[in-house]
């Protein structure tokens, strides 16, 4: 009846895995909705394929590697992957760029790494970022909401994802891609954020990827997943104030040069970053001090690079920036042991104080 | 009584540890039931920490109950006492609770049903003994800790009298599932406990006494509370309930707010944890002279049909605990010696329980879980979860990748093989597999080691000896050689002032 050797403990918690991955799709689900209800059929088409894609890119390099595939598919982590990098492109763009960026997130940044828990960089950043340097016109054009409105059915979809081409009516700019432009062309940044309100990013009723358009959304799921204790609230509490302090800072002392903070919060997948992409477990540090560094840096990073560097955008850089340093920050920012100084001296002996009184 | 309560923020500060589902009823609920005397019993002559104790009596003798049937042997050990009058069937090999399913060294008693006592030494006023003597007598009955570790209490009783302590803590936590023994034994023995703890507390010299008790076990606090009550020295304490927190060192930290060094003992604070069973089975020793015979242990898990705490004799075969339990509803998937966290799992039903068992558990399969690992996501739960500040996925990594060195350097030697880590891991990885298994090599290449060491201090010996019999021999000879020369050069000398002589 019994295995020879059982080692203690002879009880388990029932979450597992799988069930952690069903949780942080579970959250992504309002935000996705409502992307999908602004962006028509065509952002739904991109979402599917991006997740198929990834999906399938994990089947075949189970198969190619000889592992069973169905229990380690059933986890639901390519899929998880390819649902945060569908949240992280436009909305429509052509399918193959969500094929692409399934295979090189799942293939290239996780795979040759030797799959689950074993890849530096965040696979789905490292897709869209792949993406983003490869192909910078089709990972820039954004399309403007409110398109179910306007009418798309799911024919228009298919031939919008075959061809790629958003008719020139609906293109718009991504808020920090506007701003980048207009602030390169020598305007203030008064006139650049003339008619971009903080509420339409609250409620995503502008330009955007899926995941950056409906802030309130997205900040929901991410409290949901804290309040289910999946994430803690050290990295997206870390990354947002890496990312608004400077910024704010920044703003109180130039307001013509520095966007503020609420606008950084709100804009470029910030919250969806915070949230679901640096909590990634498996590339973020996985002790309470090494998160911290962490979670400052990759925040202070997205703003460094927003502000200063070529892209409109800071946020995948940023996180595999950090990525890189978590072995590190595991290594070196460990908690302290009990009995123990944080270098691993044993404490001194110490009398206990008389404790009654 | 005094009056100690944890400060708040202590209690937010606490992040470490686990609050997996108790579990702890129908059986805490239950009085504790008689379980009757077995058709046979088998004392292990190893159920204490450390040395097993050695047969003094031979087979087919008649022993009574209370009657020491093995003494301790050297520093570490405990005597063992037949548990009921009977016969000493056999000395040998019995089944016994180990995980290897091996066989160790038991005396087999058939009970004659009388259940004489042997003479006890009753004393009306125990307190008035002096503490030496309150140890020797505590080692006379064979007392061990009843908490799991079945550490001897009266070695622990000389440690605290050379170390100085100024606080006894009374370990009632009972942070493991389904045990309600101890909640159990506090609800109907509350005096014991308590008379027994003073015995302690009088045996090492210290002025305080503290009894940490869950909060999840209101009733056995109340009790405590009240036997407690005429006496100034002695203070219950609610703690929060969270496992590992019957761990000596964790307890420790919760009640006195300080850390005992890693390495050291708790008697470096000033402190010695004992449970409190054992504070009871040591007013039983010194107040009514019973040797240890009994103790209460739960019998749960959803595979018994009415779980249980009972009162058994030690040496009682689980067979027996389970069929008073009402049987077994369904195939267990797992049979446990002690709690679920840290107990031993046995290969069938056959072993005897031993002073240190707390507990007799029938688990399902659903309680056991299913546990097919799979990758690390280095979601850190375990290092949430590690009471002692351990990065239990890094240790696995390391250990897994063959660096026992690198994980000894991250911690390994403070793990407390709690369990905690390996109860939330979502992949379910044999954590505490590993760091056993770990350990256990360094302990065999740290044996190794000193063995070759040995061998290379013999042969160096060695050689040094041959090194200096060959110069000894090569001196001793030069110096004959020398002695030789000079004998004849004085002869010829002797010869030539001879012959000077003569031809003058």
């Amino acid at each position: 009846m019994n295995s020879p050797v059982q080692a203690s403990p002879h009880a388990l918690s029932r979450r597992t895995s799988g069930h952690i991955m069903a949780l942080v799709m579970a959250a992504l689900v309002p935000a996705t909705l409502a992307g999908f209800w602004q962006f028509g059929w065509p952002a739904f088409c991109l979402w599917a394929v991006t997740v198929l894609s990834c999906v399938l890119a994990e089947a075949l390099c189970l198969q190619w590697s000889g592992r069973r595939v169905a229990p380690v598919l059933s986890d639901g982590s390519a899929a998880l992957t390819g649902w945060l990098l569908a949240m992280s492109l436009p909305p429509w763009a052509p399918w193959w760029i969500g094929v692409l960026g399934g295979f090189i997130s799942i293939v290239i940044a996780k795979q040759v790494f030797g799959g689950l828990g074993c890849n530096v960089f965040n696979p789905a950043m490292v897709g869209r970022t792949v993406l983003l340097v490869s192909f910078p016109v089709h990972m820039t054009q954004w399309v403007s909401p409110q398109v179910l409105a306007q009418g798309t059915d799911l024919a228009q979809a298919i031939a919008i994802g075959l061809n790629g081409g958003i008719p020139d009516a609906l293109t718009s700019a991504s808020l920090l891609g506007h701003v980048k432009t207009e602030l390169g062309r020598g305007l203030t940044l008064v006139d650049a954020l003339h008619g971009f309100l903080p509420e339409q990013s609250m409620l995503g009723l502008r330009a955007g990827s899926l995941g950056e358009t409906s802030a309130l959304l997205i900040g929901a799921g991410g409290l949901f997943l804290v309040f289910k204790r999946v994430i803690g609230l050290r990295i997206p509490l870390g990354f947002l104030a890496g990312l608004c302090i400077p910024a704010a800072i920044a703003h109180a002392a130039a307001p013509q040069a520095f966007l503020p903070a609420t606008t950084h919060l709100l804009s470029g997948g910030a919250l969806l970053c915070a949230f679901f992409i640096a909590t990634d477990y498996v590339t973020s540090p996985s002790a309470p001090f090494g998160q911290w560094i962490f979670a400052l840096g990759a925040g202070l990073l997205t703003w460094l690079i927003r502000t200063w560097g070529g892209y409109p955008e800071g946020v995948g850089f940023a996180i595999l920036l950090m990525n890189a340093a978590t072995p590190l920050l595991d290594l070196w920012a460990r908690p302290r042991i009990f009995g123990r100084r944080i270098g691993g001296k044993p404490l001194d002996a110490r009398r206990a104080q008389e404790v009654t009184r | 009584m005094a009056h100690v309560v944890i400060p708040p923020i202590r209690r937010l500060l606490t992040r470490w540890g686990i609050h997996p589902d108790s579990h702890k009823f129908p059986a805490a609920g239950l009085d504790i039931a008689d379980a009757g005397l077995p058709p046979l019993l088998v004392l292990p002559l190893s159920q204490q920490a450390g040395a097993p104790a050695r047969p003094v009596v031979k087979v087919g003798d008649h022993v009574l109950r209370g009657q020491l049937v093995a003494e301790a042997v050297g520093h570490v050990s405990a005597h063992v006492h037949a548990s009921t009058s009977g016969t000493v069937l056999a000395i040998g090999d019995a089944p016994m609770p180990h995980p290897s399913g091996l066989p160790g060294q038991g005396i087999t008693l058939r009970p004659d049903g009388l259940d004489r006592w042997a003479p006890r030494d009753v004393e009306p006023y125990p307190i008035n003994l002096a503490p030496e003597e309150i140890a020797r007598r505590v080692a006379a009955a064979g007392v061990v800790g009843m908490g799991g570790a079945a550490f001897p209490a009266a070695v622990k009783l000389a440690l605290g009298q050379r170390s100085g302590i100024h606080t006894v803590i009374l370990n009632g936590s009972e942070c493991e599932p389904y045990l309600s023994c101890d909640d159990r034994l506090m609800q109907e023995c509350a005096g014991d406990i308590i008379e027994g703890a003073r015995l302690l507390l009088r045996a090492t010299g210290a002025q305080h006494l503290l009894v940490g008790i869950e909060d999840n076990k209101p009733d056995a606090i109340d009790a405590m509370k009240l036997a407690a009550h005429p006496y100034p020295e002695v203070s219950v304490v609610r703690i929060p309930s969270r496992y590992p927190m019957g761990a000596e060192r964790q307890l420790i930290h919760t009640l006195l707010g300080v850390e005992p060094p890693a390495g050291g003992r708790a008697a470096d604070v000033g402190v010695v944890v004992h449970n409190v069973g054992t504070a009871a089975a040591v007013w039983r020793a010194l107040r009514h002279g019973e040797a240890l015979t009994e103790r209460v242990i739960t019998v749960a898990g959803g595979a018994v049909a009415a779980p249980r705490n009972m009162r058994v004799r030690v040496g009682t075969p689980m067979s027996w605990l389970v069929e008073r339990a009402g049987g077994l509803t369904r195939e267990p998937a797992r049979l446990v010696v002690g709690g679920p966290m840290m107990g031993v799992a046995v290969p069938d039903l056959d072993v005897p329980v031993g002073k240190g068992a707390s507990g007799v558990l029938a688990l399902t399969a659903a309680e056991v879980g299913e546990r097919e690992p799979s990758a690390c996501i280095r979601c850190g739960s375990c290092v949430v979860a590690c009471p002692v500040g351990l990065m239990p996925l890094e240790m696995a990594n390391r250990i897994n990748a063959g660096e026992l060195g690198q994980a000894e350097d991250i911690g390994l030697r403070d793990c407390l093989t709690c369990g905690a880590c390996g109860y939330v891991c979502p992949s379910r990885i044999p954590l505490v597999q590993y760091f056993a298994h770990a350990r256990g090599e360094l302990m065999a290449r740290e044996r190794e080691r000193k063995r070759l060491d040995e061998v290379r201090e013999l042969t160096e010996a060695r050689a040094a000896r041959h090194e200096r019999e060959a110069r000894e021999k090569a001196e001793m000879h030069a110096r004959r050689k020398a002695e030789r020369a000079a004998a004849q050069a004085a002869e010829a000398a002797a010869k030539a002032s001879a012959t000077q002589e003569e031809s003058a």
